[in-house]
């Protein structure tokens, strides 16, 4: 539990969101606008192969044709982008030719975001530390690589990770050295005319992560990624991807931040996963872009697609997210479960403060047979904040015996914010099961008077007792991002509390 | 929000519905509804602006009104020879009633049957009470429907003729229920009608109003009718709804409810005919403390589509919902759920309970369900559930390991699962009819035993 004392100190680092300073490194930016010859600027600076410029241009095209969607529930509404005023490419100048040439700034702004030490010495280049901070973490350590802007800086532990055979890079990294297995899943689970933002993204994506898992192997630590949204006038359009071969395992951080500014930036990522036979992959974010301000002035546009296919039978794909930045967010990381026996999950927790908006829940849809999935939804409305989870459960026809339960809870505290739940539930084969269940309430009652009773302030009792209704997703995290994850909440919500 | 995505009507049948408008209107002078007119301008407006909608339009994902945009639908022709004999059959058995008959969508005075009720209360036909002056029906009739974002209320509406109004004074009470008996013949081969039907219970009085809705040789009709209830404080109003029609009908129904501090509405509905029905159930509660109950069964076999939206509003402190809709889907039926329960900013204290439950018979039946909360009020509880599933195959082996074939554990076990529904209902006869009903409908219906049969109206009647 994070006692008073903690919570005013990290709400002191809140009132300046934490994460809202700007790094001044020497950037080069493409000119805004987005258009058939900034795609090629993107492309040539990363010196891609002519297929996938030749994919850029064709998802561009698409994309021209295509209309905002207009089905979201944001009460506020929100100002959409001008795409023609962003710029699509920002870079630091120098790439490092080695770790040791990296950027002092950059390194001091992962220091700033609270990267693990070890790691840090990594990224600085440090002999020997990628051995330590293994050692240093009995559990395996955490590989990191990191998205500043439009590209990946720094990525850790490569060579440990090559000796078993995984490739974790940074995509553009992939494109060049594993182009086949990049052009097999690339747009495989999000085609490139899949929706507005996964489509512009298809035609803009700057980089992101990629990660193979060879048949058979288990991966030996964390993967992570950070992304940071450090330029103005830039929107941020990672790609990540995600192949675990038959038999495999891999669990994978995302975390990401940005500074604080009086206009909004759009964030529009996709991240595809694909597990084979017995593969597994587990997804966890956390996801504190900046919110903007208490008038809802300024803050991060997270219009995200994240989709896995469970392609191979006794496949399984769990998505964990804690969800407390942004202005607006749109995300549903979904499943796609094909192969029979396979399982989706999905654990989240969306907690909306200020004037925050969410439109966040998850997709499942049932092709194969005895498939099942799991869905455990939090959502946590304060100030003047408005939750919604949007859900799908579909059966296909041929989804005989596939099980679903769906529980989303939310919880109000004060009178100025909403909670609203708007799941879909398509069923066509009568074997299959599809159980939804919800409810909204306030904070229990009973159950503050319980802890203030026995001399808990009624702060702490209501960060103990939104991390209790929380605690079934936070179990779901890999323990450092679940510690994370209680901090982040207890300093989200403070100030609600009346 | 959520912008709606509508055809604009196309010539072909823009000209249907302006024929009909200017039909109607021709007609109001004669029927005396001509102070209606100025409404159903404007809310003729409002549908030509808005349209048909598609299935692009949110509230109608699941449900096609192509037809309704590709037919030439007339006015129905009047005169259809119906005698008594022929509306027998849809007498409900054991109910005493006010009877109210509607022959393609005119009062027939010569069937109907409205026996003695108490001064301060009237039961007849709106078009009758217009003739008669009582234009008070004015300070009602389209209160509480929203004729600028509803295109099927704007429609009916801008087309409305006539329909039953029940008015009760303030604390009086209606003993028997009314029953108003909606017949489609031949007249309403490709026509349509508008029903428009208005309850309005004044403080603390009571009744009961039975909507039923038959064919008598009717086929390929569109039925598209709008019911307003208005309960004042403290009122108590049971309506039902029983949707028993051709299966080539078309069939779209309103409930639109405005509720008084401490009243109580209970909503029942039915759907067991039509080949698309959409049932719309949509109170409002305004008042504090206010209750109400709604309930639902739908029966889908064949092709049909039974589409329920609910949309319940609670916008006043301390008000208490409930809603428990089921669906039994068989051959390849489509079966539609929407219920969304809006909490205000003044709906503090509200406790709302949602509850949808769908059973799929067949390889081809589909359910789609979306329970919907959406919430502006901190102190609340509202919790809704949607299962779907089959026949729990675990109840039909525990049946069978006592000695009952297969085919009759699970039409027991369907039978049960839908009188869970008609059991909320009080009006005894009507939970008969639809044990009836409910059991011809079963799947293995002739194999159940008639002592079964016998069995469970026994035990209806007891109650």
């Amino acid at each position: 539990m994070t006692t008073t004392e903690e919570v005013a100190k990290l709400t002191h680092e809140k009132r300046d969101y934490k994460y809202g300073f700007v790094t001044d490194v020497d950037q080069e930016f493409a000119p805004p606008g987005l258009s058939e010859d900034i795609v090629r600027f993107i492309s040539d600076k990363k010196g891609e192969p002519e297929w996938l410029l030749e994919w850029r241009l064709k998802s561009l095209r698409h994309w021209q044709t295509m209309e905002t969607p207009s089905w979201e529930f944001l009460p506020y509404g929100y100002e959409e982008p001008d795409y023609q005023a962003i710029s699509y490419y920002a870079a630091p100048k120098e790439k490092p030719k080695s770790l040791d040439e990296l950027d002092p700034a950059i390194l001091e702004t992962y220091n700033k975001l609270g990267i693990p030490l070890a790691e840090q010495k990594v990224l600085a280049g440090i002999e020997g530390a990628a051995a330590s901070a293994a050692d240093a973490r009995g559990m395996g350590g955490v590989a990191v690589d990191a998205v500043f802007d439009s590209v990946s800086v720094a990525t850790t532990f490569q060579d440990e990770l090559a000796k078993h055979g995984i490739v974790f890079c940074p995509i553009s990294e992939a494109v060049q050295s594993h182009p086949e297995l990049v052009k097999k899943y690339l747009g495989s689970v999000v085609p490139y005319s899949d929706n507005f933002y996964a489509t512009l993204n298809s035609a803009v994506f700057s980089d992101g992560s990629f990660v193979y898992i060879p048949k058979g192997v288990r991966c030996p630590m964390e993967l992570s990624t950070y992304f940071r949204i450090n330029a103005s006038n830039t929107g941020q359009f990672e790609r990540t991807l995600i192949v675990a071969d038959e038999g495999s395992y891999v669990s994978y951080l995302e975390g990401c931040t940005a500074p604080m500014r009086d206009e909004n930036q759009l964030h529009a990522a996709v991240v595809e996963l694909v597990a084979h036979k017995d593969a597994q992959i587990k997804y966890s974010t956390i996801q504190n872009w900046y919110p903007g301000d208490e008038t809802g002035k300024g803050g991060i546009f997270n219009f995200v697609t994240k989709r896995g296919l469970c392609e191979g039978d006794h496949s399984h794909i769990s998505w964990t997210q804690v969800e407390t930045g942004s202005a607006v967010t749109w995300k549903y990381p979904s499943c796609i479960l094909k192969g029979d026996h396979s399982k989706g999950e999905f654990y989240s927790v969306a907690l909306t403060n200020l004037r925050q908006q969410a439109d966040t829940g998850t997709k499942m849809v049932h092709i194969g047979k005895n498939t099942t999935s799991h869905i455990i939804s939090k959502g946590i409305s304060a100030g003047e904040g408005h939750n919604t989870y949007r859900g799908l459960v579909q059966m296909n026809k041929g989804a005989a015996n596939a099980k679903n339960f769906t529980q989303c809870d939310s919880i109000l505290i004060g009178d100025k914010c909403g909670a609203h739940t708007f799941p879909y539930i398509d069923v066509r084969n009568p074997s299959a099961s599809a159980e939804h269940e919800a409810s909204t309430t306030k904070i229990a009652e009973d159950q503050l008077f319980y802890c203030t009773a026995r001399g808990i302030e009624e702060e702490d009792a209501v960060s103990l007792l939104v991390n209790g209704f929380c605690k079934e997703v936070f179990n779901e995290l890999p323990m450092e991002f679940a510690v994370e994850a209680n901090k982040l909440l207890a300093v989200s919500l403070e100030g609600s509390v009346g | 929000m959520t912008e709606t995505t509508i055809d604009k009507p196309t010539d072909a049948y823009a000209d249907t519905y302006a024929n009909a408008f200017a039909a109607v209107v021709a007609h109001a002078e004669g029927n005396g509804t001509a102070p209606l007119n100025a409404l159903r301008q404007a809310a003729f407006d409002d549908f030509a602006r808005l349209g048909i909608p598609t299935t692009r339009h949110e509230d109608w994902r699941y449900t096609n009104l192509r037809k309704l945009a590709n037919t030439a639908f007339t006015r129905p022709q009047t005169g259809a020879e119906v005698t008594a004999d022929d509306i027998a059959p849809f007498m409900i058995a054991g109910l005493d009633a006010h009877l109210i008959v509607f022959v393609d969508g005119y009062y027939r005075e010569d069937l109907s049957q409205i026996d003695e009720h108490p001064e301060g209360t009237a039961i007849g036909s709106i078009a009758e009470a217009y003739q008669k002056g009582c234009t008070g029906i004015g300070d009602y009739l389209g209160k509480q429907v929203d004729t600028a974002n509803d295109a099927l209320g704007a429609l009916n509406t801008a087309l409305m003729e006539d329909g039953v109004a029940v008015y009760l004074k303030a604390g009086k009470k209606i003993d028997k229920p009314v029953h108003v008996l909606s017949i489609a013949t031949a007249h309403s081969n490709s026509a349509m009608t508008h029903p428009r039907n208005l309850i309005v219970a004044g403080e603390g009085a009571e009744a009961t109003v039975i909507e039923h809705y038959v064919s008598l040789g009717g086929e390929n009709y569109f039925n598209n009718t709008v019911t307003e209830l208005f309960a004042a404080d403290h009122a108590v109003v049971h309506h039902y709804m029983l949707e028993r029609e051709a299966e080539s009908a078309t069939n779209i129904s309103t409930l639109a409810i405005h509720q008084g501090e401490r009243s109580d509405v209970h909503s029942h509905t039915v759907l067991l005919g039509g080949e698309l029905v959409r049932n719309n159930v949509r109170p409002v509660m305004a008042g504090k403390d206010a209750h109400c109950l709604i309930n639902g069964l739908f029966v889908g076999h064949g092709a049909q589509t039974l589409d329920n939206a609910m949309r319940v509003e609670h916008a006043a402190p301390n008000c208490r919902s409930r809603q428990f809709y089921k669906g039994i889907m068989n051959d390849q039926s489509h079966g539609v759920f929407t219920g969304r329960i809006i909490v205000q900013e003044d709906g503090q204290q509200t406790d709302a309970i949602q509850s949808n439950r769908n059973m799929l018979l067949s390889d081809d039946a589909r359910m789609n369900a979306r329970p919907q909360l959406e919430i502006y009020a901190d102190d609340v509880r509202c919790t809704h559930g949607a299962t779907t599933g089959q026949v729990d195959p675990e109840a039909v082996f525990y049946f069978r390991a006592r000695g009952l074939p297969e085919d009759v554990a699970r039409a027991m076990l369907i039978y049960a699962f839908a009188a869970e529904g008609f059991d909320r209902m009080q009006l005894v006869p009507v939970r008969a009819l639809l044990a009836d009903e409910m059991i011809a409908k079963l799947p293995m219906a002739n194999k159940l035993s008639a002592e079964f049969n016998e069995e469970i109206k026994e035990r209806l009647y007891r109650i």
